[in-house]
């Protein structure tokens, strides 16, 4: 009885132990998040205040405002028509392939090898030679440029993920529907793809985010016209550092899109980020 | 193409007369798909290639073959070494950094702590942000004058501390891998905190009513047990390490001077701000068939194609 008196001590010592550790592990990788989101809201005074202002004192949206009247605004609205239609067309072709792979087998193991290889070379080493294309067909800052640059970048990843999402998918129904006088891409359309759509969903949010975050391609091959918020941060960056406000408020908009999605798909966060290596 | 051996239960299913021929269904399925790879990945490849054996800069179109010279001065180039070397150093401090402390906080959060969803939501914001938004966030914590953290250091320190962290030779690569391990240990205390989970509880408890200690019992269930997923972390974390370009383009730019300029940082510099198109090509080629080389060969070491 004493014994365990002690253990429910020592229980509740180590518990609040383990809390300490948490919270100050939170601080630190939440209070860069928080410093960037404050100074968005900052005034200029409260930006450059030595000693720093930890919180602002009273929220405004003028850094935002700012963004939207210079125009600068519309440099996220680039990002999201290039990572969306890059992601619409690589989940189309993607999902197609992924299924060839586990249905048929088409390829063997070569091919997939081959394929979730393409998604590990060095950005660099492929988009310098794509710049000289790019150059050659002028397609240099033009969204259809990026779009199949994009498209392509994805496309491992979501072979590779779906791949994963389609094994789980039992052959019987599809054996069934082609009994019904199914054809092949009926089925693919009417049965694959319908069973298939939590993982297609997942799968096509990480595909976004990743467009969406992407900065060396973008960097290389926009000039003007189909520049990103990514971009447009490192435009900011100068020798003074008086364009504080706009790189907070930019990175805040290109931010908070990503935290909301992510924040709705907690469950596949994991398998997501990991190419499949943990499922649940 | 289609032998006996890809002839899958399916084919023998449906036997389907009169139909359009199946026969090449999955070739039409994967045929965009490889196109495209083809295309963006292939095409590179021997595009580089041919140009890395002329004389092009982006001022002259000089199409000449230079046979293997580009090679050659790849060899004698002592800043594409230390390129290298600089990409080797921040991935050796960081790589088992993040892995070592990805695994502790796992261990802190794997059994029952009230709340814990939120902390791991919390936890987890870092590795989903932009890596050049998180560059561009470090640079102004870094701030000599403005920033929170030398306000912070000035603090415990008892005086005024005006560290020049993107600036000063001794702090540039400490700041980088900061950055670096803020950003990506959440990505390995996730996937780590999801493999712990997995871990089937029955047998470490059988061990430790045997009387293993924890070192034992991590050594020869947990970490066998983890290790599959965990390696396959590492691999996705050493390959993002090794063309890490993002958070240094945001922080330092490769400066002061070239300190810390990595691969792609200075194959960058080299193609963009030298104009040398054909001696980046060369250095493209170089790159990319160093880590086909090592990709393949862990892909196949590890089974990950299974």
């Amino acid at each position: 009885m004493i014994g365990s008196g002690k253990i429910l001590r020592r229980r509740g010592v180590v518990l609040g132990l383990r809390y300490v550790a948490a919270i100050l592990l939170t601080i630190f990788f939440v209070f860069p998040v928080y410093w960037l989101f404050t100074i968005s809201f900052k005034t200029p005074d409260e930006i450059f205040a030595f000693p720093p202002a930890w919180y602002p004192k009273s929220i405004q949206f003028n850094n935002y405002a700012v963004l939207f009247k210079d125009g600068d605004a519309e440099t996220v609205w680039n990002s999201l028509v290039l990572s969306a239609a890059s992601t619409v067309i690589a989940m189309f072709f993607g999902t197609m392939a992924a299924y060839s792979l586990v249905r048929f087998k088409t390829g063997g193991e070569n091919l997939a090898v081959w394929i979730i290889s393409q998604r590990m070379m060095p950005p660099i080493a492929i988009v310098f030679p794509v710049f000289l294309l790019y150059v050659y067909f002028g397609w240099v800052d033009t969204y259809h440029g990026l779009i199949i640059l994009y498209t392509a970048f994805s496309l491992p990843y979501v072979i590779w993920m779906m791949r994963g999402y389609l094994e789980d998918i039992p052959l019987e129904l599809e054996e069934s529907a082609l009994v019904d006088g199914c054809t092949r891409w009926q089925v693919l359309w009417k049965v694959v793809f319908p069973m298939a759509r939590t993982g297609l969903f997942a799968t096509a949010v990480f595909t976004f985010i990743f467009a969406w975050n992407d900065f060396l391609f973008a960097f290389v091959l926009t000039r003007t016209e189909v520049v990103t918020y990514t971009v447009q941060v490192t435009h900011y960056f100068g020798g003074q550092s008086n364009f504080w406000a706009k790189i907070a408020a930019m990175s805040v908009l290109g931010t908070v899109p990503v935290f909301i999605t992510v924040a709705m798909l907690q469950r596949y966060l994991v398998r997501g980020i990991s190419m499949g290596a943990v499922k649940g | 193409m289609s032998s006996a051996s890809t002839i899958t239960p399916i084919d023998q299913a449906t036997p389907v007369p009169g139909r359009a021929p199946d026969r090449y269904f999955k070739h039409q399925l994967i045929a965009p798909a490889i196109f495209l790879l083809l295309l963006i990945g292939l095409f590179p490849l021997i595009y580089s290639l041919i140009v890395s054996f002329q004389r092009i800069t982006m001022l002259e179109e000089d199409y000449s073959f230079a046979g293997l010279a580009n090679y050659a001065q790849l060899f004698r180039d002592t800043r594409l070494w230390q390129s290298l070397l600089h990409t080797a150093i921040i991935t050796a401090i960081a790589l088992p950094i993040e892995l070592v402390a990805g695994l502790l906080m796992a261990q802190l959060f794997l059994e029952r702590l009230p709340g814990r969803q939120i902390f791991v939501s919390l936890l987890v914001l870092p590795t989903v942000i932009s890596p050049i938004v998180a560059g561009a966030t470090w640079r102004l914590l870094f701030d000599n004058r403005y920033g929170p953290i030398n306000q912070i250091l000035g603090w415990i320190a008892g005086e005024p501390v005006a560290a020049l962290w993107t600036v000063n030779p001794n702090l540039v690569y400490p700041a980088i891998i900061l950055c670096e391990i803020w950003q990506w240990t959440p990505f390995m205390f996730l996937i780590l905190l999801a493999a712990l989970s997995n871990v089937d509880r029955s047998l470490t408890e059988a061990a430790e009513i045997d009387g293993a200690g924890y070192w034992r019992i991590f050594g020869r269930i947990v970490l066998p047990a983890i290790w599959p997923v965990m390696a396959i972390a590492i691999l996705i974390r050493s390959l993002d390490l090794v063309r890490i370009f993002d958070i240094i383009w945001a922080l330092t730019a490769g400066g002061p001077g070239t300190m810390t300029e990595t691969i792609s940082i200075y194959t960058y510099t080299q193609g963009f701000n030298q104009f040398e198109t054909s001696y980046t090509a060369a250095m493209a080629f170089l790159v990319i068939a160093l880590l086909t080389v090592i990709v393949t060969w862990a892909i196949r070491r590890m089974g990950l194609a299974k």
